[in-house]
């Protein structure tokens, strides 16, 4: 009887080829004092090149063009200007709204839950996502404005006393929905402002007077950095940080329940809640990676502050976004399909066998397919442009997804003599128009607020350290608070 | 201020409740397709013309509509479905009223009709995407506004005052024709007694020349509308979705 030995451990072949990180790659071991990054930061933000500035003005003429001229004409002609009809009373608008609560999704869920988590790679970050909740948010609530018939009566949507005691009517889902986006704004609003006290009242201690130095100073709240103000601070935010997250669960799950509450087929599903919540994260998850990949390639110093690392936390969440959409997506298709209810089985067979079946597979194609093709490869996660393309690609599918949802499925219905197809006319320019406006927002707070929470990554490099064991260089944490 | 609020009750199914006030029947046998009902609901409801590139994008604002079906696709052997004239179904657990955010869209505890408030409507269109029967119209545009459209300066001489004229963005629909109802009340109320069935009747039941719309209430059991809603060829349209329609069809023979 031969006995066959096994070597417990293979010996590495291609030793060459194993590549050995280095740990001061990490934006944490590659500490650089506070002064000199408060510099660079306030740098980047204070030299501006002229094609910023060219940018700028195209984007504020289309704004102009889109959200002024456009929107004159559909407020002073109606509706009627928009290719909505029986039986799509739903439209491109609405689709924006549900697209940019979705982008508006990320900024939170990467800030908040990854501040609650303590996950270091969201440091430089987190203000870069947050601003893309607050500024994604506006082209929601804009998009709703856009949709609606009579738009200068739309405060008779808020719960304003009046002598006629009528109030809105709360059993509609879209009173949540304003409830729930109104919240949303106010706290993500006030969550991107607590983080940016200090670095607002370095930018004050930066400033040579002028209009900016006021604008810092009333910002700033006199902040000083006492012990005190501190602890005050990061007591608030951690309060934030806790109560925002069920806040931002909730926004998306009513938004769908606009939908799934309707008695629509297609529509009434019960697992649009957690399925728009994921599908609100795929697409903001994306559009983080491509807002890092704009700030990286575009702004002064910021190859220091966000590295391949970033992109490689990025890129791991959406290849796990994209994964649980599937799952989701899966969920909603297939209990519709194998219940066989007649309905259900027309919008399905419509959605991929009608006119608009391109739409579905480049929708399959983008979400799916191209993330699990690419994001599972640490090489390519950290290839900034490829992320990005990657995010544009995947943003391009989230939004079709919506388009097949709301005008796409309200074409079929329970009575075959109303359908129609749906072309979008004049909110072609007006998407066009939030698009633009949500860049130039962006453009303009990067030359008004440091994106980079200095203070934050600082935080995190003195938490950081590498120490000896035995042989081995290990990046350790202390936790400091 | 000590005004009561009553919210419109979406979910009651007591039984005076379900029993209606005011309905319809329409006898799909002897309907013949030939648009009078549509003519005349459009006139006694000031129902606006649309205009041929509107009406051609599917934005015709009729209240009632005679749908009809292709049965087979074929070209020779083509068989069609009955007529089928639909309006508001004035639902007693009506879809599309829980939905407004304004109260637009109510229930009216007196008729047990579901109204629409023009004056209040934001034009949020979900009631019309909630609509199982699709028959809410929405006003895309100013269609009756003269100073918009000049070819209708002597066309506004015909229009009813009995009802309201819509502006552009609000959702409107078929109301039983409320006008004529309000007028048989008063009348009936002056002279200290209910309005009889067959008392008055609307305009497309009026209009009707095979005699295929009865319009009548639905709470007497001896009228001819309840008398027909229990005959064996009666029937709701999407009767699976419990929204309890107050308008019976009558279709394959007998």
């Amino acid at each position: 009887m031969a006995t066959y030995a096994k070597p417990l451990a293979r010996p590495k072949q291609h030793a060459e080829e194993e590549h050995e990180e280095n740990p001061r790659e990490h934006l944490m071991h590659d500490p650089l004092p506070r002064g000199q990054m408060n510099a660079m930061v306030m740098e980047s933000m204070n030299e501006t090149n002229p094609l910023f500035w060219v940018i700028t003005a195209v984007l504020a003429v289309i704004v102009l063009f889109a959200l002024g001229y456009e929107w004159s004409v559909l407020i002073l002609q109606g509706q009627g200007t928009a290719g909505v009809t029986r039986p799509d009373y739903w439209g491109v608008f609405l689709v924006n709204t549900v697209f940019w609560i979705g982008i508006s999704h990320a900024g939170t869920f990467i800030s908040a839950i990854l501040r609650v988590l303590k996950i270091e790679s969201r440091r430089p970050f987190t203000r870069a996502a947050e601003l893309m909740t607050t500024f994604g948010l506006v082209q929601a609530g804009l998009s709703i404005f856009m949709h609606l018939g009579r738009v200068w009566l739309v405060y008779w949507m808020f719960p304003i006393p009046n002598e006629r005691t009528i109030w809105p009517d709360f059993h509609s889902p879209l009173m949540w929905d304003l409830m729930a986006i109104t919240t949303y704004l106010l706290s993500s609003t006030m969550y991107l402002f607590l983080p940016l006290i200090p670095d607002l009242a370095m930018a004050r201690d930066r400033t040579e007077g002028g209009w900016k130095k006021i604008f810092y100073k009333i910002l700033a709240l006199g902040f000083r950095g006492t012990e005190g103000e501190w602890k005050n601070l990061t007591t608030a935010m951690n309060i934030f940080a806790f109560a925002i997250i069920p806040v931002m669960f909730s926004v998306h799950t009513i938004v769908s329940w606009d939908f799934a509450m309707a008695t629509r087929p297609g529509w009434s599903s019960t697992v649009f809640g957690p399925y728009f919540v994921i599908g609100a994260l795929h697409s903001g998850m994306a559009a983080v990676a491509i807002v890092l990949f704009l700030l990286r390639s575009t702004m002064k110093h910021y190859k220091y502050f966000i590295r391949p690392e970033h992109f490689n936390t990025m890129g791991m969440l959406m290849l796990l976004v994209s994964m649980a959409w599937a799952y989701f997506y899966f969920n909603d298709y297939i209990v519709p399909w194998y219940g066989g209810d007649k309905w259900d089985k027309l919008v399905q067979e419509y959605t991929e066998k009608g006119p608009l079946a391109y739409l579905w597979f480049t929708m399959l194609i983008v979400n799916i397919v191209i993330p699990w093709a690419t994001l599972w490869n640490k090489k390519w996660r950290e290839t900034p442009w490829l992320l990005a393309i990657v995010g544009l690609l995947i943003n391009v599918g989230m939004y079709i997804e919506r388009y097949l949802i709301i005008p796409v499925g309200v074409t079929i219905n329970r009575m075959p003599f109303t359908w129609r197809q749906y072309y979008p006319r004049i909110e072609i320019p007006m998407t066009i128009g939030t698009f633009a406006l949500f860049l130039l927002l962006y453009m303009l707070a990067s030359r008004l607020i440091p994106l980079i929470p200095v203070w934050e990554v600082q935080e995190g490099q003195e938490a950081h350290m590498i120490r000896k064991m035995g042989k081995a260089e290990i990046s350790t944490l202390s936790d400091m608070e | 201020m000590t005004t009561e609020l009553e919210t419109p009750g979406f979910t009651n199914t007591s039984e005076a409740d379900l029993a209606g006030r005011w309905g319809l029947v329409i006898d799909q046998d002897i309907c013949t397709g030939c648009q009078a009902c549509v003519a005349a609901c459009s006139m006694e409801n000031n129902v606006p013309f649309v205009g041929e590139a509107d009406a051609g994008y599917g934005r015709a604002m009729h209240w009632i509509r005679i749908e009809r079906l292709w049965k087979s696709t074929e070209y020779p052997d083509v068989k069609m479905t009955s007529f089928q004239p639909t309006m508001c179904q004035q639902c007693h657990n009506a879809p599309c009223e829980p939905v407004c955010p304004v109260y637009a869209s109510v229930h009216s505890q007196a008729e047990d009709l579901n109204l629409q408030v023009y004056n209040r409507c934001v034009g949020t269109r979900y009631c019309g995407n909630n609509c199982p029967y699709q028959v809410r119209a929405f006003n895309w545009r100013d269609y009756t506004d003269a100073r918009i459209r000049p070819g209708l300066k002597t066309l506004q001489n015909q229009l009813n005052p009995d009802v309201t004229v819509r502006r552009r963005g609000v959702m409107e629909k078929c109301t039983f024709c409320i006008q004529r109802i309000h007028k048989a009340e008063d009348k009936a109320k002056a002279e200290g007694r209910e309005v009889q069935d067959g008392e008055f009747t609307t305009a497309c039941a009026q209009a009707c020349p095979a005699n295929a719309i009865t319009f009548g209430r639905i709470d007497d059991p001896a009228s001819k509308v309840s008398q027909a809603a229990i005959t064996s060829r009666a029937s709701h349209l999407l009767d699976e979705l419990g929204t309890l329609p107050r308008v019976t069809y009558l279709a394959g023979g007998g």
